[in-house]
């Protein structure tokens, strides 16, 4: 069992995810069909012996309450362990003042009284496989005051653009932490993912507090840089930022290739997620699918390619539907010509139509829509 | 227990011994189909679904992964306060000496203690055996509303394979007046289904009698409904319509299975108002590769197709490689068909390899080949 507490963060109030995000946190979108974004990050926790676990939430809670329930299919210990669905109630209306701070602020008593001398802390909106045990013994090791996990992009200049990068110094010291302009297309991406000891965590939580009520936890670290010791370290596999739309469908569409998956999925480190008792998928005669991946539960019937396909989704004779995510429990009805599109949960595309959008610039259709 | 006050037996300690290799490791009810589920999923959810809450699951034969299966009964929702499943194998006694069910009846005598814990009203004996969806509080219902000593349910077979069957004799008023094991020339086609309901205080009674027998088979069909229609009780037959299988040979394994790719079979494991829970497991969603071809297929997660599947079901985690092809088949969980090999009228049992370029089974083979182990391919 890991000495640290597992803290699970949400997106700040500078990324907007399009259409999705109106209906959900980050960490509750479906991804790769069957799981969320926050099974990784929770996934992670688990499987580097993190049993204590808390969520923030900032915003709609439901559908990540819903999902987590008592963290069982976490395969967290029933009895020593604990997933806890946290929140800020006091600034819920403010938007600005609804920070990380802030939820952590007013759930510091709990924060303080866990008996672990470290805190582990991922966001809910980064999809990776990471060992945390092990980056907290690197962290013991090398003696810093913050590990901060970061990975190195070469297409910063069109990607990652509402992530933080890290410039480091050749020991891997972190010398400052700046916004993503796009400027340069090498980059350290910081994964919001952070190793420090609790005491010093509460320690940056008040300051934060007296400092500003706007301010944000990687603003705090940031302010820090000169003062403490905050070191890099490298992250390698797959990784990806769902902070906007695109970055969304990019990361759905990108583990479609199986060495790809095989770099973020490793039997030796399962996913975990909620099961839903789907049946298997029922393919049909004159079906025709290839390079997909396809969730339980569906009916397919007519053509698939370079799909991501949510449970329970059916796709109706004559339908063609391409370079798609398509989420749980839609209908795709017959003859509909579907491309480059994220088709949200419950939604219906008639028979017959085209919907269609530009691969650069893929088209949305909200939940329950009925086209 | 407080739902409706019926207690369900699962009897599922038969070995199944012409699945052949199949049960060499694990009893038939632990046998996988339909992609990702095993046969006792079927009585199991059936009983989460018509609110039974406690269920006893009697084993004997290789009972090691059955026992460690079943006892988890969140799986199927069975782990409330007052609900669960209770593994039975059979046991030392204080006033009797460790000995195996002698039969269907004796398992249930030898657990008569356990029942007693819940004094139910009413007793479920049902078959880990059989793939079937059924809503036994409907059957519940009929047996009071006729106000049955005990309720059978049974299943309209084709009159020419009756003498397969247990046959019940009834009147026009559904009473059971005649039980006939398969007979030569069946009077009716009304299978039995191994479904029961009793009165718990009257089958206990029977069991009691029946143990103390030493002409006995300890049998529900050859002995204790016998008995019960030559005390002149009130036996009723229970309609049952829609799918049902028992799945004694491979042929009939491969068939049940190959019944799923019809997209209206009457089993419908779609329906999500009666859903057959199982066994959850981590597998990645399904990957369908550039150059796979599917059609008429029932596929679940885990698995990997890069080659060409053909009428075929595919269970958790299995693969086909590159130009593989796998043709009116069953691939069991976790099998490897590796590139180019060839699987036609096979059903390839948990785990196996086959390897590069193999070919098993053949389009025009009287019987389905039962895969068992490794089968090697080109280096």
């Amino acid at each position: 069992m890991a000495k640290a507490l597992g803290i699970i963060t949400s997106s700040g109030t500078h990324v907007r995810v399009e259409g999705l995000q109106e209906y959900r946190p980050i960490g509750a979108f479906s991804f790769l069909g069957r799981y969320r974004v926050i099974d990784f990050p929770i996934s992670n926790m688990s499987n580097s012996g993190i049993d204590r676990i808390q969520v923030y939430v900032r915003r709609k809670p439901r559908s990540l309450a819903e999902h987590l329930g008592t963290g069982r299919h976490y395969n967290i210990n029933s009895k020593r362990g604990k997933l806890q669905l946290l929140f800020a109630e006091h600034n819920s209306e403010n938007d600005i003042y609804n920070t990380d701070i802030a939820y952590f602020a007013e759930n510091i008593d709990l924060i303080e009284r866990s008996h672990l001398p470290y805190v582990v802390i991922a966001p809910n909106y980064m999809v990776y496989a990471a060992d945390y045990s092990a980056l907290l013994d690197t962290h013991i090791e090398s003696g810093a005051d913050i590990t901060l996990l970061y990975h190195s992009v070469d297409n910063a200049k069109e990607a990652f653009l509402n992530c933080d990068i890290l410039n480091l110094n050749k020991q891997k010291g972190v010398e400052s932490i700046e916004k993503n302009r796009g400027s340069a297309k090498n980059r350290n991406i910081f994964m919001d993912t952070y190793v420090m000891k609790k005491d010093l965590f509460v320690e940056l939580i008040h300051k934060a507090k007296k400092t500003s009520s706007m301010i944000t936890l990687p603003q705090i670290v940031k302010a820090s840089c000169g003062e403490l010791d905050i070191r890099g370290v490298a992250h390698r596999g797959y990784f990806a930022s769902v902070t906007d739309f695109k970055s969304y469908y990019d990361a759905n569409i990108s583990l479609i290739d199986l060495k790809a998956a095989q770099s973020l999925f490793n039997p030796d480190w399962p996913i975990y997620t909620r099961t839903n008792d789907s049946c298997p998928t029922q393919y049909f005669d004159g079906a025709e699918i290839k390079n997909s991946v396809v969730s339980n539960g569906c009916l397919i019937e007519g053509t698939v390619e370079n799909c991501v396909i949510g449970r329970g989704c059916q796709i109706k004779k004559g339908a063609v539907v391409k370079n798609s995510v398509i989420l749980a429990n839609t209908t795709i009805c017959e003859d509909v010509h579907l491309e480059n599109q994220v088709v949200d949960k419950w939604a219906k595309i008639t028979r017959g139509r085209e919907v269609i959008a530009d691969p650069q610039h893929p088209g949305y259709v909200r939940r329950d829509d009925i086209l | 227990m407080k739902q409706n006050n019926m207690l369900a037996m699962i009897l599922a300690g038969g070995r199944g011994s012409r699945l052949h290799e199949l049960t060499n490791k694990v009893a038939k009810p632990a046998v996988s189909y339909g992609g990702k589920y095993r046969i006792v999923d079927f009585p199991l959810s059936n009983c989460a679904n018509s609110g039974i809450d406690i269920v006893g699951v009697l084993t004997q034969y290789e009972s090691v992964l059955l026992n460690s299966y079943v006892a988890a009964g969140g799986r199927w929702g069975l782990d409330a306060r007052e609900s669960g499943v209770f593994v039975l194998p059979p046991r030392e006694k204080a006033d009797s000496d460790l000995d195996v069910y002698r039969g269907t009846a004796d398992a249930i005598a030898q657990n008569i203690d356990f029942i007693d814990q819940y004094s139910p009203e009413y007793v479920l004996i049902l078959s880990g055996d059989h793939i079937y969806k059924m809503n036994y509080a409907k059957m519940l219902a009929y047996h009071k509303e006729m106000k049955a000593d005990a309720t059978i349910a049974v299943i309209e077979v084709p009159m020419k394979e009756a003498s397969r069957f247990g046959i019940m004799n009834t009147d026009e008023n559904g009473h059971i007046v005649e039980f006939e094991e398969k007979p030569e020339h069946p009077k009716s086609n009304l299978a039995s289904m191994g479904i029961y309901i009793f009165d718990w205080k009257q089958l206990r009674r029977m069991l009691l009698a029946d143990m103390k027998n030493p002409d006995s088979h300890h049998d529900f069909g050859k002995d204790i409904i016998p008995d019960l229609l030559a005390e002149n009780k009130t036996l009723v037959a229970y309609k049952y319509k829609g799918y049902w299988k028992d799945v004694g040979t491979i042929d009939s394994l491969w068939e049940a299975n190959m019944d799923l790719l019809d997209g209206n079979n009457e089993l419908d494991l779609n329906d999500s108002t009666w859903k057959i829970y199982t066994e959850d497991t981590p597998a990645l969603p399904q990957y369908i590769g550039p150059n796979a071809k599917i059609t008429k297929a029932f596929i679940t997660q885990g698995c990997i197709v890069e080659g060409e599947v053909k009428n075929s079901v595919l269970f958790t985690g299995s693969k086909v490689g590159e130009g593989a092809k796998v043709i009116d088949s069953v691939l069991m969980p976790g099998v490897e068909v590796e590139a180019g090999a060839v699987v036609q009228r096979a059903l390839v049992a948990d785990s196996v390899k086959i390897g590069k370029e193999a070919v098993v089974g053949s389009a025009d083979s009287e019987h389905i080949e039962l895969v068992s182990k490794r089968v090697k391919g080109v280096e």
